[in-house]
């Protein structure tokens, strides 16, 4: 079970950093997305993922014996809704830059920082 | 409950900013951030007074409980970072000199920023603090794209990617470490891991500095603070700088030197030159610079590189001038910016080509200038000399010659683009011949907020003893707690 889930988790982290590498905008965001996604993978499976035991101590015992540690279940809610909303924004944001600048191409997003015109001295920008 | 206040406060006054009709949000918040400032001189006497203030969530025993704990230093980081946000809410009062748009969304992202702060200085759990990392990025993400222009998205996405790159790494450090130890506590954390072999524990505590880093805006890493710094109004710029790296750094000291101590010799060592890296591209990059804010943010970089370097030292007395390069260099980059933003006011715009005859037209700004400068730069008796002295002193007396005549070699980098902005936009006779300065109608809170910065920088260059005597302090029981 762990090495199905590690196996997962590989490959979306690979797959998200591959598509977050793009010069396309929204490839970008929603690469960003996987990785977060597939880290969250990894907090879910930091705790044990081999039974379907209810998480509680027996009587007499000190420590959980078979169920999984139900932290990193808690943790991982959390952090959870924490990368939905960035996914949110990060999207609603991609769509007011495509409609502002009309270019999904990273590359051509230069707004806030315009390319040097001369060889020593970076762009005279308008007033702020 | 004091300990919770750093929390507590702004998060109470960000709700209620939503909640108030608009008239009355900016003395709720007002209000609500003199409240914070009171919190954290209480805390800041009663961390002094009685030691250490912990609280543990719910009353749980400890290693299962979320515990806040104020030291020192986070009882002087949090006290920064009221002040910084009294500072910044005054200066918007007037609405002028280059403030903020009124948006109903200001006044609660500005609250909640310093909340994410606050708290971040004061929790003593690894996810908690993660949670504080996210609640400060999603307020200062607000902040940025609130103009609402191409220039201002431009920046966010730049700003947002790549610091949500360290987040997702400080994610998975949190994650790695809780399978390896299963404790988030920082103290049960600490002895948890001090049993790991090397072999897992290196990697681990890597990865979780890496984040920082990220987070720090170090060498390589810091490109998102240059990309969108400048797109801001002054006043929030003033407050992000004075406080959003200063998180990472934070984070940075907390681990390394207390939670995780002792830590592997191996991490200081690169953390030393990527501080020696940081020190000189981030002069490099004010040299090349004309706009005021450009210059003023790669700045912050090359100073943030003597902060890590001080880390990277290893030692008590290392640990304190990092503790007091920090509460220098927020006072006076935040200082220095709202100072740009005057200069703004007074010829219209941040790039040096464009301006100059300052020194003719407002004396008094100049004066302002040329002290906050000479502080950077490290002029003795400045803030800046007493913070720069305590990290170089103390390179040399552990033998760190390369490290020591960098710091000495970058202060020299430091003083040509301070010159520059002193020629360009105070000696120089302005390029428009018609100009004239504007009147200064509205600038009263401005001038104030100012003026009660620069006191304080001059007092803490004047009388640095009891301050010095406050972080050695600090950075002592910092290894007494693991």
């Amino acid at each position: 079970m762990i090495w199905a889930v590690a196996l997962a988790l590989a490959t979306v982290i690979a797959a998200g950093t591959y598509l977050a590498l793009s010069r396309d905008l929204l490839r970008c965001l929603i690469g960003l997305a996987l990785v977060g996604n597939g880290i969250n993978l990894l907090v879910f499976s930091s705790g044990r993922l081999l039974s379907q035991m209810p998480p509680f101590v027996a009587a007499g015992a000190q420590q959980l014996a078979v169920a999984a540690n139900p932290v990193p279940q808690a943790l991982v809610l959390t952090a959870i809704v924490i990368s939905f909303i960035f996914l949110c924004f990060s999207l609603v944001l991609a769509v007011r830059l495509l409609q502002l600048a009309g270019s999904a191409d990273t590359a051509q997003l230069r707004a806030a920082e315009p390319a040097a015109v001369d060889a020593v001295k970076p762009a005279l920008e308008e007033a702020a | 409950m004091l300990v919770l206040t750093p929390l507590l406060v702004p998060l109470a006054t960000a709700l209620l900013c939503l909640l108030v009709p608009p008239g009355w949000q900016q003395r709720v918040s007002l209000a609500g951030a003199l409240l914070l400032l009171l919190c954290a001189l209480a805390l800041a006497s009663q961390v002094v007074g009685n030691g250490p203030l912990t609280v543990v969530a719910g009353g749980w025993p400890l290693p299962f409980g979320i515990e806040f704990a104020a030291d020192r230093l986070s009882a002087a980081l949090v006290l920064i970072a009221a002040l910084m946000l009294n500072v910044v809410l005054l200066w918007q009062v007037g609405g002028s000199a280059d403030a903020a748009p009124a948006a109903a969304t200001l006044q609660p992202l500005l609250h909640g920023l310093v909340a994410g702060a606050g708290a971040a200085f004061v929790t003593a759990d690894l996810f908690n603090l993660y949670v504080w990392f996210e609640l400060t990025l999603i307020c200062a993400l607000g902040l940025l794209a609130l103009g609402g222009g191409l220039r201002q998205l431009d920046a966010t996405l730049k700003y947002f990617v790549l610091n949500v790159v360290g987040t997702l790494l400080l994610l998975a450090a949190v994650a790695l470490l809780y399978a390896a130890t299963g404790q988030l506590n920082f103290r049960a954390l600490g002895a948890a891991t001090a049993q790991l072999p090397a072999s897992i524990a290196l990697p681990l505590l890597t990865l979780l500095s890496l984040a920082f880093l990220i987070k720090a805006a170090a060498f390589p890493f810091f490109a998102w603070l240059p990309a969108s710094y400048h797109s801001l109004p002054a006043p929030v710029l003033a407050l992000f700088s004075a406080l959003l790296a200063k998180i990472g750094i934070y984070a940075l000291i907390r681990c390394l030197s207390d939670v995780f101590h002792p830590a592997p010799d191996l991490l200081f060592n690169v953390l030393g030159w990527i501080a020696v890296l940081s020190m000189i591209s981030g002069a490099l990059g004010a040299a090349y610079h004309w706009d005021l804010r450009r210059i003023l943010a790669f700045h912050s970089i090359s100073q943030i590189g003597y902060i890590l370097l001080a880390i990277a030292l290893a030692s008590p007395a290392g640990d304190a001038a990092a503790i007091l390069f920090m509460l220098h260099h927020s006072l006076v980059k935040a200082a220095l910016i709202l100072t740009a933003a005057l200069i703004f006011h007074a010829c219209g715009h941040y790039d040096l080509r464009r301006i100059g005859g300052l020194y003719a037209g407002r004396p008094w700004l100049s004066l302002v200038f040329l002290l906050l400068a000479l502080s950077l730069v490290g002029i003795p008796p400045s803030s800046g000399f007493w913070s720069k002295f305590l990290v170089v002193r103390q390179s040399l007396v552990q033998g760190e010659y390369l490290w020591a005549a960098a710091a000495l070699g970058v202060g020299a980098v430091t003083l040509y683009s301070m010159l520059k902005i002193w020629l360009e936009a105070f000696w120089k006779p302005h390029p428009d011949e018609s100009w004239q300065a504007p009147a200064r109608h509205r600038l009263l809170p401005a001038h104030a907020a100012l003026g009660g910065l620069v006191v304080l920088i001059l007092s803490f260059g004047l009388l640095p003893e009891s301050l010095i005597a406050y972080v050695m302090a600090a950075a002592d029981s910092l290894r007494g707690r693991s």
